[in-house]
């Protein structure tokens, strides 16, 4: 038996078959300086990628929230309760919670076929987002009205801080919501896209109602 | 598998790894010096530290307190454990590479083995758990059990870079301190407020000066950052925290003068934060409580 | 022949521009090469500080009018401490977070699971560019004004939280420490996410979880403990930041006292900044070794012609070691002022991790027992790694135990437990996986003669620099002391600090041969041809280089485990993870 038998397993054979049928691709690599791993990247890899992305990002609130009930139970902490606890924040939390309601709704018309009705959905979710941060805005505006700044109080700082980071990452939920709807991702298809920022912006509206019921529960 | 066969692998083997002369290269060459040399290096760390520890070549200095000697104790406990661990494991592989060297041998097949497995398993956890609940008790003793009510009580404060010991004075309480009034060039490094009487008879001195065989309770506070109260013959050291009073106690058993050393990065005077620890007589206690007891007076 | 042909046709300039095809690369190849010269650069950096030093600890008085930063020629305290500060910083992050995982794990982990790219090839260069940023910043430290930080790589608050009242480097200096490890917090989280999903979802059939080489495990794992650590560092980077420039107080306590100015500061925890920078530190300790750990594996069934001993338990004791990783970090506070139950918990938990440590030191010599033994460079360099793990392992069974630590927090033994286990094993780990891969990444080989004599000296020279420090520790010698003035006793232990200095540059001098050897290799050395050390694993199934898509039209499918050395009725001595049963049966049939 001769060494042909074991023709693609082979270095040789196989690589030519491969320059044969890429033509123009010299040295393998992709004309347009692409990657070729874009087109073989596994849809399901975004879901995973998201999903990792956001075990980091888990670990970097409870960063932030073990500082805070360390920082807030320990003796000697100065620790004063918020002067005012803007009101606000209800109709925030609402907000975000009716964004996730939209988003799953949006994706449902998506995935039914319906693109006008997933459009329309899609749209209402990033102005709800938007308008959640246009709330946060008001509630800092309160707090500076109120003399309650970021190095007021351990209190006050914690407040700003947690507010700030979630505020980025919804920042960064809402870029991603009108990338895939304007832009409309063409490798990773838009079933994908939308999986992605939905399991995205689900999660940061469960960070944000954990840190709002902490806030609240410190309130008393 | 016939000759033949074999012939044919190989060739399959080559095109898949291009530069494989064909026939199976036997022997390696070179592998006989690198591992005699490795194995005799091996075998000279083994022997060398092993030598400085028999020998007690850069010994620790002699502990003053029962549970500095307790400390001791685990401590050569571990040596020993440790000691023969690395013995064996260096002198294993000094072995084993000088054994098993390319000598044109086959190597042979073995992925695993699992009973060896499980029984270093155990024997890893029995020897490291063990270990570990037995140093327990050292520090226990160190750390779990507050001092006697009897012991004498001196706060220790620590700031860049000095250390300062206050002595509660006759009304065995400490005043009150105000860190705005911390002045050290008017005499008051720790800032006592006059206005409370407690404070007027504490003892604010840069030594520290205990009797021997009395239990000691440190309080340890910092006024800026991070620092640490260390004496090599106490086998103690505790972090000076601010915005915290750390307690530990020792009771201390031999006269002597003992160096106090910060081992705690806290600024470029780190390496000259230093002080004293006199172990002295009761009597000359007393005369030291004294002594200081009419200088503030004066 | 032909394969390398084509590996040449690859190497060639294509229609992309340099920019795109060098710089701004997609290809987690070049991504590799480029991370494995930013952590070489930061190694020769941490290098030469470190010789300062050395030299500095020995000779205090000595006037090197020479050097244009020391006035009048003398170091003074602040400088040393920067030096140690930049010096363990740089090591840290910007070498052993970089080589092993970043440079060796994205240009290997792609290959060995068969797959033609990084899951998130954009990404990946960013994560690369944030790093570089990220060393940018750490390096501009020492030209403001103020120089380095001096709070060590640890940035115990308020000493790093308060400003420059605490000391020189503690103004603009620390603020950029800051900000760079920040940065570098984000690249490494990038990496890990990248390094993750392209395991979980780019293997190639065949390639389950049990047949992946084990550094492929352990890029994984060490990955998992990126991501967590990493982000939890993060978080507490960006409120120490909000404690030096917006007055919040997280770790600043009321009522300290700088320079006679009362700080403006209200009730902050400095305990707490040790418990979150702990929970990454510790954690980061492993990622640093755990690459080392998976190269040794591979390398010592590679050169000994024999599977790895217990690949299962190795896989296991992996994700051992980095699941209680998460659970020791209060080991570095025995003495902090923590609880002292806590610190039973913690020490009971730290010398758990001697287990899974024990297991695979004895899978190590179980690999090697029976074997044939050839003794290349990469296979010197992982029984050096064996050798220096144990004995820096062993040291850290007693800092574990908190009654001892009570004598040996803060010495020299601390610095000689981590220099050993961190700074000679990980780096062997890291001289292992260069002697291994070069051939594979370059398309040549390092000359061998070479790679031998840069063993022998490193090896000796590296026990002769840090062996000599657990006994400056044990006699009470302490760390990050800049003079030995300070306290009495301490002059007593110069002789041995000598010893360790002479052995300090004369293995930095042995460094030298291995830069001339990798520089000159890379142009001169011998071509290489795609399986040079006849080696089971995908990445040697391609030519060296592989080509841009790694594996052209061939789609890599996997048969068999990786290390299937000398099986027995087999021809050869290996058997590729490529070969199917057919393809055997074929070779063995007529
Ligand atoms: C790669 C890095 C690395 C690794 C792997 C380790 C591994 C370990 N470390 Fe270390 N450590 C550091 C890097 C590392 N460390 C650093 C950088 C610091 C100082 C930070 C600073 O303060 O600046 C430090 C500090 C440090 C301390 C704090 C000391 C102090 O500041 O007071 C402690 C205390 O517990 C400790 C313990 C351990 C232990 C128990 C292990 C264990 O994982 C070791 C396990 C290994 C073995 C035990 C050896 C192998 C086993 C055998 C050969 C057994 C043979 C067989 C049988 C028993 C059957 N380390
Ligand atoms: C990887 C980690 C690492 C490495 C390699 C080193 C290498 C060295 N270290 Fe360092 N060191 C630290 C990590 C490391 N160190 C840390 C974390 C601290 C604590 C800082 C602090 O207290 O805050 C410290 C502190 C420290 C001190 C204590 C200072 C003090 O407390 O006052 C001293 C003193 O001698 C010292 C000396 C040395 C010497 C002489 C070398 C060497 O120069 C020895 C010779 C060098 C080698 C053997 C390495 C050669 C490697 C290569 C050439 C790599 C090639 C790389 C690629 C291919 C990508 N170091
Ligand atoms: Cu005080 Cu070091
Ligand atoms: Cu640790």
């Amino acid at each position: 038996m001769a060494i042909g038998t074991l023709p693609n397993r082979s270095i040789g054979h196989g690589r030519h078959a491969g320059h044969d049928g890429r033509g123009a691709g010299a040295g393998g690599d992709h004309p347009s300086g692409d990657t070729p791993g874009g087109a073989i990247v596994p849809p399901r890899a975004y879901v995973t990628g998201i999903t990792v992305a956001l075990g980091a990002v888990l670990m970097f609130f409870m960063a932030l929230v073990s500082a805070y009930i360390v920082r807030r139970d320990m003796p000697l902490s100065g620790w004063l309760p918020l002067a005012v606890f803007p009101r606000i924040l209800w109709l925030d939390t609402l907000l975000l919670l009716a964004s996730s309601f939209t988003l799953s709704r949006a994706r449902r018309l998506l995935l039914a076929g319906r693109d006008s009705g997933f459009r329309f959905w899609w749209k209402i979710t990033a102005g709800l987002g938007i308008a959640f941060l246009a709330g946060q805005l008001i509630a800092w505006r309160e707090l500076a009205a109120a003399g309650v700044y970021l190095a007021t109080n351990p209190s006050s700082s914690f407040f700003f801080v947690f507010t700030a980071t979630h505020g980025l990452h919804i920042l960064g939920g809402i870029a991603a919501l009108l990338w895939v709807m304007f832009r409309r991702p063409r490798r990773l298809g838009l079933a994908t896209a939308t999986e992605v920022a939905a399991i995205y912006w689900h999660f940061m509206d469960g960070i944000w109602l954990f840190l709002f019921s902490l806030l609240l529960f410190a309130k008393a | 598998m016939s000759p033949a066969g074999r012939h044919v692998y190989l060739d399959a083997a080559r095109d898949l790894c291009p530069r494989i002369p064909a026939g199976t290269r036997r022997r390696e060459r070179g592998s006989t010096f690198a591992s005699v040399l490795l194995a005799l290096l091996l075998s000279l760390l083994v022997l060398i530290t092993v030598w400085i520890f028999a020998a007690r070549v850069f010994p620790a200095p002699s502990s003053i307190t029962a549970i500095g000697d307790q400390v001791d104790r685990q401590y050569a406990l571990t040596l020993w454990i440790t000691g023969a661990i690395f013995v064996l494991a260096q002198l294993g592989f000094a072995w084993a590479i000088l054994r098993f060297r390319d000598r044109g041998q086959r190597a042979r097949f073995v992925p695993g083995n699992s009973r060896l497995e499980f029984a270093w398993t155990v024997a890893a956890i029995i020897l490291f758990l063990g270990l570990g609940v037995l140093g327990r008790r050292a520090w226990a003793e160190s750390r779990f059990t507050p001092p006697s009510a009897g012991a004498i009580q001196v706060e220790v404060t620590e700031s860049q870079f000095v250390f300062n010991f206050r002595y509660p004075g006759p009304d065995g309480k400490f005043g009150r301190l105000d860190p705005r009034l911390i002045s050290p060039s008017t005499g008051n490094p720790l800032g006592l407020d006059d206005n409370d009487p407690a404070a007027r008879d504490d003892v604010v001195v840069p030594q520290l000066t205990v009797p021997v065989n009395r239990q000691i309770a440190l309080l340890i506070r910092s006024q800026d950052v991070v620092h640490n109260f260390f004496v090599r013959e106490l086998r103690l050291q505790e972090d000076a925290v601010p915005g915290m009073i750390i307690s530990v106690h020792f009771t201390p058993d031999r006269l002597g003068r003992y160096e106090i050393v910060c081992t705690q990065l806290c600024g470029l005077g780190h390496y000259r934060m230093h002080s004293y620890l006199n172990v002295v007589a009761a009597s000359d206690y007393q005369a030291f409580l004294n002594q200081q007891q009419q200088a503030l007076r004066q | 022949m032909k394969s390398r042909v084509d590996s040449a046709q690859a190497a060639a300039p294509g229609q992309i521009g340099f920019v795109r095809r060098c710089l701004f690369s997609t290809d987690h190849k070049v991504i590799g090469i480029q991370y494995f010269f930013l952590a070489l650069f930061a190694v020769l950096i941490g290098i030469v500080l470190s010789l300062f030093m050395r030299f500095h600890l020995v000779w205090p008085a000595a006037h090197l009018s020479w050097i244009p930063w020391l006035s009048g020629g003398l170091m003074t305290p602040e400088q040393y401490l920067a030096l140690v500060t930049m010096h363990g910083t740089l090591m840290v992050f910007f070498v052993l977070t970089v080589a092993p995982q970043s440079a060796f794990g994205n240009y290997f982990l792609p290959l060995q699971i068969g797959a033609p790219e990084m899951a998130f090839p954009r990404l990946n260069m960013l994560s690369f560019w944030l790093t570089f940023v990220a060393l940018l910043v750490m390096l501009a430290a020492f030209v403001v004004p103020g120089g380095a930080p001096i709070s060590g790589w640890t940035a115990y608050t308020p000493l790093s939280s308060v400003g420059s009242v605490a000391g020189p480097g503690e103004g603009l200096g620390q603020t950029l420490w800051i900000a760079s490890i920040g940065i570098f917090c984000i690249a490494s989280l990038l990496g890990a996410l990248n390094f993750i999903s392209t395991t979980i979802d780019m293997r190639a059939p065949g390639m389950t979880l049990m047949r992946m080489p084990l550094t492929v495990w352990a890029w994984f794992v060490t990955a998992i403990l990126s991501l967590l650590a990493f982000a939890v560092l993060l978080a507490a980077a960006i409120l120490l930041l909000l404690d030096r420039s917006a007055g919040t107080s997280f770790f600043t306590p009321a009522g300290i006292v700088l320079s006679g100015q009362l700080q403006p500061h209200a009730g902050g925890s400095p305990l707490l900044w040790e418990h979150l920078f702990w929970f990454f530190g510790h954690p980061e300790v492993y990622i640093a070794i755990l690459p080392g750990m998976g190269v040794t594996s591979h390398v010592l069934a590679n050169f000994s012609r024999k599977p790895v001993f217990g690949y299962k338990a190795m896989a296991i004791t992996l994700c051992a070691i980095g699941f209680l990783g998460f659970l020791v970090w209060g080991h570095h506070m025995f003495v902090s002022g923590m609880s002292p139950y806590s610190s039973i918990a913690f020490s009971l938990l730290t010398m758990s991790i001697g287990v899974p440590s024990a297991i695979k030191t004895c899978n190590w010599l179980g690999t090697i027992w029976h074997g044939k033994l050839q003794l290349k460079s990469p296979m010197l360099f992982s029984l050096g790694f064996v050798s220096v793990f144990v004995t820096g392992g062993l040291s850290g069974l007693f800092l574990a135990q908190p009654a001892l630590d009570n004598m040996l927090h803060g010495t020299y033994y601390v610095v000689a437990h981590f220099h050993l286990i961190m700074g000679v094993a990980a780096i062997f780990g890291i001289f292992a996986a260069t002697y291994l891969w070069f051939p594979k990444m370059f398309g040549r080989a390092m000359n061998e003669r070479l790679g031998q004599i840069h063993f022998w000296l490193t090896f000796v020279g590296a026990y002769c620099i840090f062996m000599p420090m657990h006994f400056i520790g044990i006699e009470g010698g302490i760390r990050r002391y800049s003079d030995y003035t300070g306290a009495n006793y301490l002059a007593a232990l110069q002789p041995l600090h000598r010893f360790s200095t002479i052995a300090a540059f004369a293995t930095a001098a042995a460094q030298l041969i291995f830069l001339f050897n990798l520089f000159w290799s890379l142009r001169k050395g011998a071509p290489a041809s795609a399986n040079p050390w006849n080696a089971t694993t995908l990445e040697w199934a391609t030519p060296s280089p592989p080509p841009r898509d790694n594996f052209g039209a061939w789609k890599p499918a996997v048969y068999r485990g990786p290390y299937e050395y000398s099986v027995p009725g087999a021809a050869a001595d290996f058997i590729p993870q490529h070969l199917s049963p057919a393809d055997l049966e074929a070779a063995g049939a007529d």
